[in-house]
């Protein structure tokens, strides 16, 4: 894997700096994800040659070299576009002009069509010309198109949903995955919200104070204990599943994950089709028997393959199901009582509430 | 009008327009240079390209002349090349007046330019524009207005200037006998209906450009707090 192959050494913004050493692929989407002052936009900075590393950095794509001893490709030769926080719309020119002054700088002729970005980003429907008079959305959206029109080789986003409410956000998140299935491009993606990344990202790279703590495909990652993922609140483990039979009755779909069976909230997708599944490590809890009266439907048997102390008070699991794993954070009194050790067969119950379904194919 | 005069406004305007076409030439790479440092030492360029608002003008034009004496580096160089003096010349006269109205030009373009965000140049250059490409495709277009405010500036600022000429240029009719000069003469040789006529079309020349500019300006910072 020689696809972005990276050897940095660079002074940040706060005073940190970032120091790292790797190499990431170069298809479907990777999330760079770490706390902010981390060095995630400076790392997308030098990638774009926005920013120039200390001496003997290293930038290589696809074997072409970007920064060597003696070399430095300057960005508008890199063929890398860079979507940023703010959409930074030129403000002199309407939003389709916009996407032409990135349409007829772009380097071959490949790339996607103005047609297909318009449609894909639902552009169409932008009844306003003036960027100014466009919502934040509507400007991200734009944004991400005119990235897409200069027919870039490695496409950059740097948080670019974080200044969207919620319902904005949602839909560019919806273009963005709709997007990286129809083209063959490769995206860095840039953020500190968890949840975007599970929907998003293949890969992840994980970064701390500057340098790379952890990397891997997303799913591996977030079913680990020796990560930061799992230490975070917000832990969860990601499992993928096969939409199964809609029960119309009580509002439940169901979805295969391993030969089992779990229920979600009613979907609208067909069955068959593969989906991704988010379980907070908080919302699950296991039991030695089956519990025959309890209200939580989803009750799985999975067998406990390692578990890690989580600050003085609890106690991660990581529960293996088949081939996938899950997570659960108990309390260390409640591990004690029922003497857990490795390969003990369990139940982990899962709070139907907490099953979050994201609508992200997979590449499983 | 006498044919001195209508020579003098000609002049003045030749004059003025090469110093304007000059000015923007030189004084575009020269603001968008000190508008994008961000150390220290270019403020004393900076002080320098200001001198001539606060210096009088025979001070400049006293060091200009002795630049432009024969026997120096420069006024020997230059008899050599055109075969011409040039301590009282045109050519003197627009060398004067380009650095006498630099600042006029200079400041309010580093001004523009230094209100053009960093982030749109970044964004251009991702896109695949080069340095080049991004003043012509997103600084020109962002600072137009104040490109029209200095060469206006430059030009009515030469049009006007008088100390300068008087030191390096004399008073040679069709040469450099402009119309603040041909004003002075009028005023010395008690002609005042003469000097009325010039004066008053000074004023009207200059009070009509800079009305014409405010007004602009106010009508668009309206429009833009509407």
């Amino acid at each position: 894997m020689n696809a972005l192959s990276l050897r940095l050494d660079c002074p940040g913004e706060e005073g940190f700096r970032l120091r790292l050493e790797c190499q990431l692929p170069d298809t479907g989407i990777t999330a760079i994800y770490g706390p902010s002052g981390s060095g995630k936009s400076t790392l997308l900075d030098c990638i774009a040659g926005l920013r120039r590393p200390a001496a003997g950095g290293l930038v290589r794509f696809r074997g072409e070299s970007w920064l060597a001893p003696g070399t430095f490709v300057p960005p508008w030769q890199r063929r890398v576009a860079y979507v940023f926080q703010d959409a930074r719309l030129f403000p002199h020119l309407n939003w389709q002009q916009n996407l032409d002054y990135a349409a007829s700088r772009r380097a071959d002729k490949g790339g996607a069509g103005m047609d297909q970005v318009i449609a894909a980003l639902a552009l169409g429907d932008l009844l306003q010309r003036d960027p100014a008079g466009l919502s934040a959305g509507q400007k991200q959206r734009v944004a991400i198109g005119r990235a897409l029109m200069s027919a870039p080789q490695l496409l950059l986003l740097d948080e670019p949903l974080a200044n969207l409410d919620h319902a904005a956000a949602a839909q560019c998140l919806a273009c963005l995955q709709q997007l990286a299935r129809q083209l063959d491009l490769p995206m860095l993606y840039v953020s500190h919200d968890i949840e975007e990344v599970s929907q998003l990202a293949d890969h992840l790279l994980l970064l701390e104070q500057g340098r790379v703590s952890d990397q891997g495909s997303l799913l591996e990652l977030c079913g680990r204990l020796d990560t930061r993922l799992s230490h975070e609140e917000q832990a969860a483990a990601i499992v993928v599943g096969t939409i199964g039979r809609h029960d119309p009755e009580y509002a439940l779909t169901e979805l295969e994950v391993e030969g089992q069976t779990l229920l979600v909230g009613h979907r609208p997708e067909a069955p068959g089709q593969k989906r991704r599944l988010r379980v907070p490590a908080r919302d699950v809890s296991v039991c030695r028997q089956r519990p025959l009266d309890s209200s939580i439907l989803n009750i799985l048997p999975v067998t406990l393959a390692q578990m890690e102390a989580d600050g003085e008070a609890r106690v991660l699991l990581r529960l293996a199901l088949g081939t996938q794993y899950l997570l659960a954070r108990i309390t260390r009194k409640s591990a004690n009582r029922l003497q857990l050790q490795p390969g003990d067969h369990l139940f982990a119950q899962i709070k139907s509430a907490a099953l979050l379904m994201e609508s992200t194919d997979t590449h499983e | 009008m006498s044919t001195a005069e209508l020579d003098a406004i000609y002049l003045t305007i030749a004059l003025a327009t090469i110093t304007t076409i000059l000015l923007l030439i030189l004084g575009t790479p020269l603001a968008w240079w000190l508008s994008r440092q961000k150390t220290s030492w270019p403020a004393l360029v900076e002080a320098l390209v200001a001198m001539p608002l606060i210096l009088p003008p025979t001070v400049l034009g006293f060091y200009l002349l002795l630049l432009f004496a024969p026997d120096t580096a420069l006024g020997s160089a230059w008899e050599q090349l055109t075969g011409t003096r040039l301590a009282f010349s045109f050519s003197a006269l627009v060398i004067g007046s380009v650095i006498y109205s630099l600042p006029f030009v200079v400041q309010p373009l580093q001004a523009a330019f230094q209100r053009v965000p960093e982030n749109l140049l970044r964004v251009a250059a991702t896109l695949g524009a080069g340095p080049l490409d991004q003043f012509r495709s997103v600084v020109l277009p962002l600072t137009r207005r104040s490109f029209i405010t200095a060469a206006s500036l430059g030009f009515a600022h030469t049009v006007g200037e008088f100390g300068v000429v008087l030191m390096i240029g004399g008073n040679i009719p069709g040469e450099t006998r402009v119309l603040s000069i041909a004003l002075y003469d009028y005023v010395e040789s008690l002609q005042f209906a003469e000097a009325h006529r010039l004066a008053a079309g000074l004023v009207v020349f200059s009070l009509v450009l800079l009305f014409l500019l405010y007004r602009r300006d106010r009508r668009d910072s309206w429009r833009v707090r509407a």
